[in-house]
């Protein structure tokens, strides 16, 4: 079970994350931009003081730093904060912000707020932090006489909070106070109305009622300390020696959360998640599965996990975020399980902006930006794919990908935590928002636009192995052979008997493909068949077969298997390869497959059918990126 | 032994910028400028997190040098 002290649905800083912080400096240019994809990564302490470092000195140089929104927080503790102001700008940066930290004196509260002439009270704060803990609210011991602790707890915030209102002239974030986890009474506790948690739980209420009374913002320090555990969040060690309230170990989980409120604040909290299909919100792929072999619904564990993936993106929609959804699927294929298949929760009046292609994500979610009219910040992309997860980062940094784990149960998790969607608000016009959107699923325009995908396929680092088929092969060859629709050629099926048979036979070139890139062995992904045949008196090979995996396309596999078949038909002898469509409801995306491979079309049948032939003198190989 | 100390060095050499003198042993907080009672909590907290270890309240004031605060680190990883 992941911890959200770790972070976990952010990828790992690179390796050459120092480098980086130095090659930023020298950027003639574009630093915000650069300052937020760094700090979108776990930063352990070290590495987010020196983000940090960065980030003051480009204010120092008057760096302009858009997109990043400035803000300058003033923070005011009973503890030692500044190993946490530490890591805030970077944790900021990650959330849009350029977050300018002004501490007060250690310990010194109420003269801070109250001194007109102190530093909180003369930075010209956009807010301020109150960061106080059970300990200066008294709230660290039990009244068991029937004194009311809590009435001057709130007293005491709700005077400093007037004090730098009137002083310092911004609004507030209060805290709320996590529970030390030292219960007196046992399972007793909660019954005592002046134990330590009772009298924190009335505290609580009555911060987020003076929260709401003075207009000010409130920082969930109790949630993000129950979530992380009260035995690892409290550290007595640390506290003794050093006077920090609350682990160091949890810092940047909460600089993240203060990140997140920071950019609600400014408004840069996101609008929209974007939802693959396939694996993402349903198990298994819908164009290769059908509607009877998708995993969605109650009574297997796989359809419940997916289940509540819908789940969470309704009460998302509910609350006011769009939904979207891009996959790489037929657009009728893809829609089918949304309009037809009754365990569905979503339906195709959920999703604002559908697209479903063959066209590269990047290019989908810009359409999909430009069809809500909002910007590529404002959108999250949920995908169980990690290549695709990769090239969207790469491609449009500016849209949150989280990282997810391979068990889709615990996708909700990591959506849910990694707060894309922090509020400071929630109005009827959040709550009509979705519906406001036309229900019709809409289309987007792709633009014809493509994105380098140069840089992205070699960083796959992708190993392709070509084999003839063999008895080790045969199962998922046949699987392969009869399960496949959409990237078929020809369609024809075998039985496991006749696929041992084309083993054998020699007059047959057979071709078994499988796929490795660094996020995993990807298995079998193509098969071929080819038979010797005369194209106008000239010994040819017929592609009788020719099948791929979705997953691999946008690879250049497809000329990868093709180099390979002409390279052993070169050796055999052969002078043209022929290769056929033959159409079905389910294979239009490959009706051009030999045409991009540069075939002619030599003809096309009454019924659509269509032959291409491909010269092999003319043919040169050309240079791939794969090992 | 040596690869803690290189550890703790760049530690504080990444903590005390404008520091340019040696890194060593008998290096002594005096003997940097910025080195205060911060500091030295931030340094304390750089080496649990780096090394994975934590300090007991007792340990925590008893190093007198860098050289005895490798020695502490050294003898709580073999205890891992």
């Amino acid at each position: 079970m992941p911890s959200f002290r770790d972070l976990p649905w952010l990828s790992l800083a690179p390796a050459d994350f120092r480098e980086r912080c130095a090659a930023l400096d020298k950027l003639a240019s574009g630093w915000g931009v650069a300052l937020q994809h760094l700090a979108t990564h776990r930063l352990d302490a070290r590495s987010a003081a020196r983000l940090g470092k960065v980030i003051s000195r480009c204010r120092e140089a008057h760096r302009p730093l858009d997109p990043l929104s400035g803000f300058r927080l003033g923070v005011l503790s009973n503890a030692t904060f500044d190993l946490v102001v530490e890591q805030l700008p970077a944790a900021a940066a990650r959330h849009g912000v350029d977050l300018e930290a002004v501490t007060g004196e250690y310990d010194q509260v109420v003269q801070e707020t109250a001194d007109p002439q102190s530093r909180i009270n003369t930075a010209r704060l956009d807010a301020c932090l109150l960061a106080v803990d059970h300990r200066w609210l008294r709230l660290d011991r039990p009244n068991l006489d029937g004194s009311d602790g809590v009435a001057p707890a709130l007293a005491q915030l709700k005077s400093a909070s007037a004090a730098i209102a009137q002083n310092a002239g911004c609004p507030v974030i209060f805290q709320t106070i996590p529970v030390p986890p030292l219960a007196l009474f046992g399972s007793y506790e909660r019954r005592v109305a002046g134990s330590v948690r009772s009298q924190i739980a009335q505290a609580n209420k009555g911060i987020a009622a003076l929260a709401t009374e003075t207009g000010s913002y409130l920082l969930d320090t109790a949630a993000l300390a129950e979530r992380i555990g009260t035995d690892a969040w409290f550290d007595p060690v640390q506290w003794l020696a050093y006077k920090l309230p609350f682990s160091a170990d949890c810092i940047p989980a909460y600089a993240d959360t203060l990140g997140r409120l920071l950019g609600a604040i400014r408004g840069k909290a996101r609008k929209c998640l974007v939802l693959d299909l396939d694996n993402t919100i349903w198990g298994g792929v819908i164009g290769d599965d059908g509607m009877d072999g998708i995993a969605i619904g109650q009574g297997s564990a796989t359809g419940e996990a997916f289940l509540a993936v819908q789940q969470l993106a309704l009460e998302l929609r509910s609350r006011g975020i769009l939904l979207a959804a891009s996959s790489k699927n037929n657009d009728d294929v893809a829609r089918g399980p949304f309009r037809d298949h009754p365990d569905m929760l979503l339906h195709e009046s959920d999703i604002a902006v559908f697209q479903a292609n063959w066209i590269d994500k990047p290019s989908n979610l810009e359409a999909i930006a430009r069809s809500l009219n909002i910007g590529l910040d404002a959108l999250v992309l949920l995908d169980d794919n990690p290549a695709e997860r990769a090239h969207v980062r790469a491609a449009l940094p500016a849209v949150a990908v989280p990282e997810l784990p391979e068990d889709p149960a615990l996708f909700p998790w990591y959506l849910a935590s990694a707060g894309y969607f922090e509020s400071v608000s929630f109005s009827a016009e959040d709550r009509s928002r979705a519906d406001s959107y036309a229900s019709d699923a809409r289309r987007a325009d792709v633009l014809a636009r493509s994105h380098d995908t140069g840089d992205y396929l070699s960083s796959l680092a992708m190993k392709i192995a070509f084999a003839p088929f063999d008895s080790l092969g045969r199962q998922r060859i046949a699987q392969l052979i009869n399960k496949s629709n959409q990237f078929n050629l020809t369609t024809r099926r075998y039985t496991e008997a006749e696929i041992a048979a084309l083993e054998a036979d020699p007059s047959v070139f057979t071709l078994q493909v499988r796929l490795a890139d660094r996020f995993g062995d990807l298995g079998m992904i193509g098969v071929v068949v080819c038979r010797r045949i005369a194209h106008e008196s000239m010994p040819a090979w017929d592609i009788d077969t020719w099948l791929m995996s979705c997953r691999v396309l946008g690879r250049r596999i497809e000329e990868a298997m093709l180099a390979r078949i002409a390279a052993t038909a070169r050796e055999a002898g052969v002078a043209a390869l022929v290769g056929r469509y033959i159409p079905t409801a389910k294979n239009s995306m490959v009706a051009d497959h030999y045409l991009k491979l540069g075939f002619t079309l030599v003809e096309q049948s009454a019924d659509g059918v269509r032959t291409f032939v491909l010269t092999l003198s003319g043919y040169t190989a050309p240079a791939l990126p794969l090992a | 032994m040596s690869e803690i100390m290189d550890k703790v060095a760049d530690i504080i050499r990444d903590m005390f910028e404008d520091y340019d003198g040696p890194v060593d042993g008998a290096l002594t907080a005096e003997q940097v400028p910025d080195w205060d009672s911060l500091a030295q909590v931030k340094l304390m907290v750089a080496v649990e997190g780096e090394f994975g270890i934590r300090f007991e309240s007792r340990e925590i004031n008893e190093p007198a040098n860098v050289g005895e605060l490798v020695e502490m680190i050294k003898k709580k990883l073999a205890k891992k």
